[in-house]
């Protein structure tokens, strides 16, 4: 274990000395996407460079070399999140893609006429649409957990929406516009008591927060690499043995089947029957890699000082005048989301951005949070283990410019 | 054709002076704090074209066989947009509204500091702007 030293980790992070428009980058749009640092971006050079084949089928060098870097891959995330076999790992694109396996399989199973199926109030699209489409197609219907002004979910409410028609729950971990850190463990502990799974939307927490679906007792849980340090375009889905085991394939095509003739095809076994076609060989390994980085972290000083960030950007945002933070979770997540009186999100967002400064602005997928703020959208400035004190100097000091030039230009 | 092309090519050559986006970017908002004031009656549904995060009331109106616009946003950065498009369409006849290709947008390079949603929010001004001259040719038949 290294000790905490922000410029040591800055400097692994080759992005971080780019620049935009010709001044410093400050990148605090982590939660839509992080940045990656040097050691994954080698994987993949490395995995094109030396590896490349397709896996589980050649018996030639490059083939057998490339299976055995992508199978210890599961073995890690399967550590990395403490789930009980690596057979409980399915990569996947990503949350949403795991969300719609799930919704797909599980839920066109399990889920009939009149059932319900549970979310909250803070979910993004990804974790509404594909349930609103398994009700759609079967006549079951979507309910939902309140949240309270300060973006809490009202958990009082939980047990009377835990009904007996409830068959399934899916909930997120962190909520990536407001950043509240929702009470898993007890969702799950209420749903279990009444024998309904639970599926944790993993795509923040697993960046800011150790994982254990076992503690949690989580049936399911999702992440996108891409948010934890790892390429785009792999994610992970868990799910405990016997739920897998008992769930029909989401999609046909090779390396899910055991056999296939024109009269019937078996398949194959869990994690397998769910990875039709090549997987996304390189991604997978670069996923171990960022694993690997992570875990070289002291995961304690990273969430101090992500809590201190956190802290340090709540106070200096919240002084200056006009802005509303929106999202007040006593238990939040290195995310601070407002809006400003009288100037538009984007306008301000722009007016950072030519200041090389990256925030994000809009609804961030997801509109009902917004419609419960009765706002169109926020600026969210998101933070990562790698960001300083003073480029959230430079983002209280140039939205302040901004309000300046905007408040004054405001016709509305 | 009318003065279009002109007009395109003076507000390239305003442009010119500046050199980075930050100047483009307040150059394009004081020109929507200039730009007059919608009638009230014109920020309704009927007028609106909703992008992805904000909105736009258009309208369009004839007089003496040219066609006359007015706007407001809700971002003063797309308001300024609109000034910019007003400044080439505002006052031409319906025909030179339609055929305008507005090759100026993609010379200012606006379209690389804006995301496509954005982008598209844009050609959906174009649009509609090219609608309202396309219902004038039509009505004048």
């Amino acid at each position: 274990m290294t000790p905490f030293n922000i410029n040591k980790i800055r400097s692994e992070f080759p992005i971080l000395s780019e620049k935009a428009y010709g001044k410093p980058l400050v990148y605090f749009d982590n939660a839509a996407s992080s940045q990656k640092p040097k050691v994954v971006i080698d994987a993949l050079v490395d995995y094109y460079s030396t590896t490349n084949a397709n896996i589980h089928r050649g018996v030639h060098f490059l083939s057998q070399k490339a299976s055995a870097a992508f199978d210890a891959v599961r073995d890690k995330v399967k550590t990395f999140i403490n789930a009980s076999s690596e057979r409980e790992i399915i990569f996947v694109r990503g949350t949403t893609e795991a969300i719609n396996l799930v919704a797909s399989t599980y839920g066109r199973k399990n889920i009939g006429q009149g059932d319900e199926i549970l979310i909250s109030a803070m979910e993004h699209h990804s974790n509404i649409v594909p349930w609103q489409m398994l009700c759609e197609e079967k006549g079951a219907v979507l309910k939902v957990i309140p949240m309270n002004e300060k973006g809490e979910l009202m958990m009082d409410q939980l047990p009377a929406l835990l009904t007996d028609n409830t068959k399934f729950v899916s909930v997120v971990h962190i909520s990536n516009s407001l950043g509240t850190m929702n009470p898993v463990k007890e969702i799950i502990r209420q749903a279990h008591a009444k024998g309904i799974p639970v599926l944790v939307d993993g795509a923040q927490s697993t960046a800011h927060e150790v994982i254990d679906v076992q503690d949690l007792d989580a049936d399911f849980f999702t992440f996108s690499g891409h948010k934890l340090l790892a390429p785009t375009g792999i994610g992970c889905l868990y799910g405990k043995l016997h739920l897998l085991e008992a769930m029909p394939p989401y999609q046909g095509g090779g390396e899910m089947i055991a056999s296939v003739s024109f009269e019937k095809t078996t398949y194959n076994e869990v994690p397998f029957k769910f990875e039709a076609g090549t997987p996304n060989i390189a991604d997978v390994i670069a996923l171990g890699t960022a694993i690997d980085y992570w875990n070289q972290l002291d995961r304690i000083a990273v969430a101090a000082w992500e809590k201190e960030l956190l802290n340090y950007a709540t106070k200096l945002i919240s002084e200056i005048p006009t802005v509303r933070l929106i999202g007040t979770a006593s238990e939040k997540a290195s995310v601070v989301s407002f809006v400003i009186e009288g100037v538009n999100a984007m306008d301000a967002g722009m007016f950072l951005d030519t200041k090389g400064i990256a925030v994000r602005t809009g609804h961030h997928c997801t509109e009902p949070v917004m419609q419960f703020f009765k706002i169109p959208g926020t600026l969210r400035a998101s933070f990562m283990f790698y960001n300083t004190k003073e480029e959230i100097d430079a983002l209280a000091e140039n939205l302040t410019k901004a309000i300046a030039l905007l408040q004054t230009h405001s016709v509305a | 054709m009318s003065n279009l092309l002109e007009i395109e090519k003076e507000i390239l050559s305003d442009f010119e002076l500046f050199d980075t986006w930050e100047e483009k970017y307040h150059y394009i908002i004081e020109l929507g704090q200039k730009l007059g004031p919608l009638e009230d009656k014109y920020k309704i549904d009927e007028y609106k074209i909703k992008g992805c995060q904000s909105s736009v009331w258009l309208n369009g109106e004839e007089r003496d066989g040219k066609l006359y616009f007015s706007a407001d946003s809700d971002s003063t950065f797309v308001k300024g947009e609109i000034a910019l498009l007003m400044m080439v369409l505002s006052g031409q006849t319906p025909e030179d509204v339609l055929e305008a290709k507005l090759e100026f947008i993609d010379v200012l390079g606006l379209r690389q500091h804006i995301a496509v949603t954005r982008a598209n929010g844009l050609a959906s001004m174009i649009k509609q702007m090219k609608t309202y001259a396309f219902a004038m040719t039509n009505a004048n038949k």
